[in-house]
């Protein structure tokens, strides 16, 4: 299984039936394709769905229904279309139950920081500012490491913050890990890996549940 | 009165150094034609406000390619390395909001507000402190209304008379923006007399629209882009 393959595969678990969930760019939009057919969710797409589904096939596809990063995909049973304003009203009200979205750090005070990386890759902030200040409860779906090796998951964060102290869970390919009062508490290893080796991987201070 | 303009006439109107609004997430609502025939016409200087700047040669980066857009005022440029190098050179200016925030901006532009006031983003680099107001003991961030001289809509369908419906993800900014720019020019594949559409559903009414192009059929640009299909 590919690390992302890990990632998706665990993350779906983090939906609850009856729940409205975005999904944000990256990772988080692929965790549809990992849903049940019959699973009773509601995805919201900041572009303005309530009630988005798995693509379609070709001769099915409609070229006006895309999700936030662009993919195609499909209408439930149920679904609404709306304009932006209305759609961030539902973001700012909070009637979302979940938000999963994409880092490029986090760290143990649940600080999330991933629009922008000065002077490189400064992609905007997207709707994730909104999702992010604004839903109960976030999931941050990330790689452990950057592709150089290096720690995405940091005692404190360097890059400008998407919102303070907004993450409530991490999954990564190698763990899943709660933002804690005290820290960040590992609660499950996706792969064979001792504690010294996770902690290596990991700038943040890791605690382990014994 | 019938507001059917030409592609070409319709387009004329939009001097160099305008501030124009154009509709559009990704593909859906992006209108296409409307701003091919801008980049064909040569205005520069332009100030644009949209969602996102497209991906490499659709659409608005077309426009940005072509060196007519002084300044992009948008949320997420990240399926765009191209307009990002532009902007990391210093060759095009990149104001970035909180989407919702340029949603509603954009909205009480167009429902005749000046500002409202909001908590998104209060402590983080996009404010400035002289963004801050205290009222009644608690500290709001204040955000200004974005009017515009122009908006380029793409409609599913229209009549004569300016009613617009949306389809799909393609309402997104479409109908804020009709309400916010002076001068509404609107593409539609399905124009037709007064009368088609149940008063009820229509998204836009007629009276926020100045010209409407009619489009013979939709190019390939509208249609499904290969690299968004899963595998």
């Amino acid at each position: 299984m590919s690390s992302a393959e890990r990632i998706l595969s665990r993350a779906v678990n983090e939906i609850t039936p009856g729940s409205i969930v975005n999904l944000g760019i990256g990772l988080p939009t692929q965790v549809i394709r990992y849903l049940p057919d019959d699973f009773d969710v509601q995805i919201h797409s900041e572009n303005g769905i309530l009630g988005a589904w798995k693509q379609s096939p070709p001769e099915a596809m409609d070229p006006f229904l895309i999700d936030a990063a662009g993919a195609y995909v499909s209408l439930r049973e149920g679904a609404s279309l709306f304009d932006s304003a209305v759609s961030f009203a539902l973001i700012r009200r909070a009637r979302l139950d979940l938000t999963m979205i994409g880092a490029f750090e986090v760290d143990e005070q649940g600080n999330l920081a991933n629009w922008k990386i000065p002077g490189k890759f400064s992609p905007g902030i997207g709707g994730a500012m909104e999702l992010a200040q604004k839903t109960p409860r976030i999931v941050v779906l990330t790689t452990h490491t950057d592709k150089h090796g290096r720690p995405k998951i940091l005692k404190s964060c360097r890059l400008p913050l998407t919102a303070k102290a907004c993450v409530s869970r991490i999954v990564s390919d190698l763990a899943v890990m709660d933002v804690t009062p005290q820290g960040l508490v590992v609660r499950e290893k996706l792969v064979d890996i001792s504690d010294a080796d996770l902690q290596a991987r990991t700038e943040a201070e890791l605690m382990f549940a014994a | 009165m019938k507001k059917n303009q030409t592609l070409e006439n319709a387009i004329a109107a939009i001097p160099s150094g305008a501030v124009v609004m154009v509709g559009g997430f990704g593909n859906p609502g992006t209108p296409f034609s409307l701003i091919n025939e801008l980049v064909r016409q040569g205005q520069t200087g332009l100030t644009i406000i949209k969602n996102d700047a497209n991906e490499p040669g659709h659409g608005l980066s077309r426009l940005i390619e072509n060196g007519q857009v002084r300044k992009l005022i948008t949320t997420h440029i990240g399926l765009n390395k191209g307009v990002i190098e532009l902007m990391n050179q210093g060759d095009l200016e990149v104001a970035f909001h909180p989407q919702g925030m340029l949603a509603e901006k954009i909205r009480t532009a167009g429902a005749g507000s000046f500002g409202f006031l909001t908590d998104i983003g209060i402590d983080s680099q996009i404010t400035r402190p002289e963004d801050l107001l205290e009222w009644q003991g608690q500290t709001y961030k204040v955000e200004m209304a974005l009017p515009a001289a122009y908006a380029l809509i793409h409609a599913a369908h229209a009549d004569w008379i300016g009613n617009l419906v949306y389809q799909g993800s393609a309402i997104n900014f479409s109908p804020l923006m009709a309400m916010a720019a002076n001068h509404v020019i609107v593409e539609t594949p399905d124009l037709g007399a007064p009368g088609r559409f149940k008063p009820e559903h229509v998204h836009t009414p007629g009276a926020f629209v100045d010209s409407i192009v009619p489009l013979e059929s939709l190019t390939s640009e509208y249609g499904v882009l290969e690299h968004h299909v899963l595998r």
